[in-house]
């Protein structure tokens, strides 16, 4: 019966989640602590729905945030990750080293042995990547300064996680098992340490290789299938993949991912990849809080209440003092010192495993673990409580209250004047005119050959289905001027149309239609500027065929210029009294339209005729008396 | 004193509607009687205003002589060749310091005006005399440094005869004639008129 216990654990995670995140966003404590919260009540402690397996789910569940690291990755291109080096090397190895050595020498004063002290400082210098940056993304805070400075510090420590699983044996005192993890082997222990470095080398060398000039062919034979939910699976795959190549080379998936991530930043495949693997990171992230809701052992705490409650005091005071300083040393104003202080002042996802490789190895012993664990969790419950109240208490007080900064990289990177909905025929004429006077447009395209084309001809184009509001909103669309509807297909055009008012109201339309009837139902949409496609090029023709006929040129361009000033105004006058008709098809409807057109011609053409250069009446008035005139 | 060389004539025509103008018509028809003239239509060449300046370029230079035909519109020349004038007459290239590649060319205006010949003058419906008016046109080709001609005016032309039309496009034609091969010229028009004793009354020039 795995089946049915596979169905009503989904049953009560989903169910949880249902129930309790819209309830604490409602009281506006965040989704983090919704999860939570959830999972303390169907803990063991409380319903009791779900009891040890609540480990394995957690262990199961940490890949959201292996999901969450390549989805940061791919909103960094490699440029601005390269101009965040100072804090993440600066600021990040300051902060693991300053708050390991005062925790290290804490636990010493408390009584512990220096090897055991060590690993938990080791341990508790980090924080935690999934509550900070959910947190943060939820907040809309990321782009801040503070936000970014504690990215930063999140991204060195998933690095330092690295050398500090392979210190760890080094410390056990006698009888140490080897460097291996719990989990998985590696193809890599067996080597000397030297080649294990190459063979880490080599993997993110092989991710960075493959991100650059093998995933972009692969990923376009998917797309050109035509089917959405194999790009998800193509997404998912190569997440998983890289994830296990870097549990085999004994480097943190995360990071892993994270640099497919950021390799990927700046393919064309960006909205998609990010659309596609959403959903599942915020599912799993949402299972790992509840997870670690539902293994925070009540009973110990209990037991101990005024010991934990001290040591996650102090744990959180400590990390609170390093933070600031270094918060104050790299220049962040107070309001965005705060934000980056009480973000990060908490134990972290790594530290359970850490603290379970470092009891394994002998470091630690078993109570001492319990007790530091059920430390961090309590931490990391509380940290969106920290930062409800430094948002809310704090800043309020003692910042300046500066406008949250948002670095002009940022907006540079993200807020384009033009979004361009299809870019074949159409659209890249008007792409390139407006590039032509410096204006880059963003592109969305449905048809990755074409996408492929233009990247590699340098355009900011983006392989994606322009009805769909969040793939808009990713392009740009939120902040844009203009959106320039140029697809070909009339239904396609009017669900972009609808979707962009609807969601976008502030941008101006400009739309392709295809023939009249196509025209006059996005002027109805509400559309002010709608382009037959073929307008424009048939008056050419025209105008070509009547000077090929012997008129002359530029009476021939009036006549067309005319002719189009009444057929578009035609055009508005049809629409509308549209309605008062039934059609039996759109053929039908076609023909009639025609013929109204042609009747109308009828009636206006004496008027096109130019007056201006007209001698006839002149003539007259001037010269009555001729009669020489022929 | 004319040149062993015949001059290069290019005749560049201006009229929107020129299948409605009988004037003009007479007058092209004559001066495509007159050969190595090289006839120009700009609002045929140009019916969206795109002028190609490279190519205009190339044609002044490859001749000696100018000869603007137009009508006269609202006291001046139909909209394109003030487009014409405004894209083609480069700083640089026809003007300022290092332009000079107009100098010594000859600019005549050849113009049909509805207006009978006593409309301008002083006392006239126009107040001021041809040559005043046309002052924005010998400006241009002194800054350019041409020869600025006096214009060969065709006036009164919606009530004009076919015999006095005639007349006129047979004199146009020898004008024409007359530039290519030199006997007009900026040495030769001293006190003289480009235009023959045709009309009645003095010529305002």
């Amino acid at each position: 019966m795995y089946a049915e216990g596979f169905f009503l654990q989904a049953l009560v995670y989903l169910a949880t989640a249902v129930i309790a995140v819209p309830l604490a966003k409602r009281l506006g404590l965040g989704s983090v602590l919704g999860y939570l919260i959830g999972g303390v009540a169907i803990g063991p402690f409380a319903l009791g729905l779900v009891g040890k397996e609540g480990q394995d789910v957690l262990h199961f569940a940490e890949f959201g945030v292996v999901l969450m690291l390549f989805l940061v990755g791919l909103e960094l291109a490699p440029a601005r990750v390269w101009r965040m080096r100072a804090p993440i090397v600066g600021l990040g190895s300051l902060q693991v080293l300053a708050t390991a050595a005062a925790i290290t020498g804490l636990a010493t004063l408390l009584g512990l042995e220096w090897k055991a002290a060590l690993a938990i400082g080791l341990a508790l210098s980090l924080s935690s990547t999934a509550i900070v940056l959910q947190t943060l993304v939820e907040k809309g805070l990321i782009r801040t300064a503070g936000g970014q400075s504690a990215f930063a510090v999140l991204l060195f420590q998933d690095i330092a996680v690295i050398p500090m699983l392979a210190f760890l044996p080094l410390l056990a005192t006698a009888g140490a098992t080897p460097f291996v993890d719990e989990h998985t082997t590696t193809w890599v222990s067996d080597l000397p340490a030297g080649g294990q470095v190459a063979a880490v080398l080599g993997a993110v060398g092989a991710i960075v290789l493959a991100g650059r000039y093998g995933l972009r062919p692969v990923f376009r034979a998917i797309a050109r299938s035509g089917l959405r939910e194999l790009f998800t699976a193509g997404a998912l795959l190569l997440v998983i993949g890289i994830a296990m190549l870097m549990a085999k080379v004994g480097l943190s998936p995360a990071l892993g991912t994270f640099v497919a991530g950021v390799v990927l930043a700046n393919s064309e495949y960006r909205h998609e990849l990010e659309d596609n693997v959403e959903p599942f990171k915020g599912l799993l992230l949402g299972l790992f809080f509840i997870a670690v809701g539902t293994s925070i052992d009540f009973a110990l705490i209990g037991r101990e209440l005024a010991t934990i409650l001290g040591l996650v005091a102090g744990l959180v005071a400590v990390k609170l003092v390093i933070l600031n300083v270094l918060g104050h040393l790299f220049r962040l104003g107070t309001d965005q010192n705060l934000l980056f202080t009480f973000a990060l002042a908490q134990g972290g996802e790594f530290a359970f495993v850490l603290l379970s490789f470092a009891l394994q190895n002998g470091v630690i012993e078993a109570p001492v673990a319990a007790l530091v664990i059920a430390v961090v969790a309590l931490s990391m419950a509380l940290t969106p409580l920290l930062m409800l109240f430094s948002e809310k208490v704090l800043i309020p007080r003692l910042g300046t209250r500066a406008e949250i900064e948002v670095p002009p990289t940022a907006v540079e990177e993200t807020a384009p004047r033009v979004v361009i909905a299809g870019f074949g025929r159409f659209g890249e004429i008007v792409g390139r005119l407006l590039r032509a006077e410096g204006f880059e447009a963003s592109v969305l395209d449905f048809d990755s050959d074409q996408v492929d084309l233009l990247r590699r001809m340098g355009m900011r184009v983006y392989y994606g289905d322009a009805t769909r509001h969040d793939l808009l909103a990713a392009a740009g669309a939120g902040s844009a001027e203009l959106l320039v509807v140029a697809v070909d297909d009339p239904l396609r055009t009017k669900r972009i149309v609808e979707v962009a008012r609807r969601y976008f109201p502030r941008l101006r339309i400009l739309a392709r239609a295809q023939g009249r009837v196509d025209a006059q139902e996005l002027v109805e949409l509400g559309v002010e500027h709608v382009y037959r496609e073929t307008l424009d090029a048939a008056l050419r023709v025209g105008r070509d065929a009547l000077h090929a006929l012997g008129v002359p040129a530029y009476q021939a361009q009036r006549t067309a210029q005319a002719f189009r000033r009444h057929d578009e105004l035609a055009l508005t006058e049809l629409a509308a009294h549209r309605h008062e008709r039934h059609y039996v098809n759109l053929a039908r409807r076609r023909i009639e339209d025609v013929e109204e057109a042609l009747r109308a011609d009828q009636q206006r053409a004496n008027e096109s005729k130019d007056a201006g250069w007209d001698v006839e009446s002149l003539a007259e008035e001037l010269a009555p008396e001729a009669s020489s005139k022929p | 004193m004319s040149s062993p060389d015949p001059r290069r004539v290019l005749l560049l025509f201006a009229h929107p509607a020129f299948a409605r103008s009988r004037a003009n018509r007479a007058l092209i028809e004559a001066a495509q009687r007159v050969e190595a003239v090289t006839f120009h239509d700009l609002y045929e060449a140009y019916p969206d205003f795109d002028v190609d300046v490279a190519r205009e370029q190339e044609l002044l230079v490859r001749h000696d002589v100018v000869v603007l035909q137009h009508p006269f519109f609202w006291y001046s020349s139909p909209a394109l060749v003030k487009q014409w004038e405004d894209l083609v007459l480069e700083h640089g290239w026809a003007y300022g310091s290092s332009g000079d590649a107009l100098r010594g060319k000859l600019w005549v205006q050849a113009i049909t005006s509805g207006g009978s010949e006593a409309t301008y003058c002083a006392t006239g419906e126009a107040g001021c005399t041809m040559r005043e008016l046309l002052r924005p046109f010998e400006r241009t080709a002194v800054l350019c440094g041409m020869r600025y001609l006096p214009p060969f005016l065709v006036h009164g032309v919606h009530g004009m005869s076919d015999e006095t039309l005639a007349a006129h496009a047979d004199e146009y034609a020898r004008v024409l004639a007359g530039l290519r091969d030199g006997a007009y010229g900026p040495d030769e028009l001293k006190g003289a008129r480009l235009r023959a004793p045709l009309s009645s009354g003095a010529m305002p020039v």
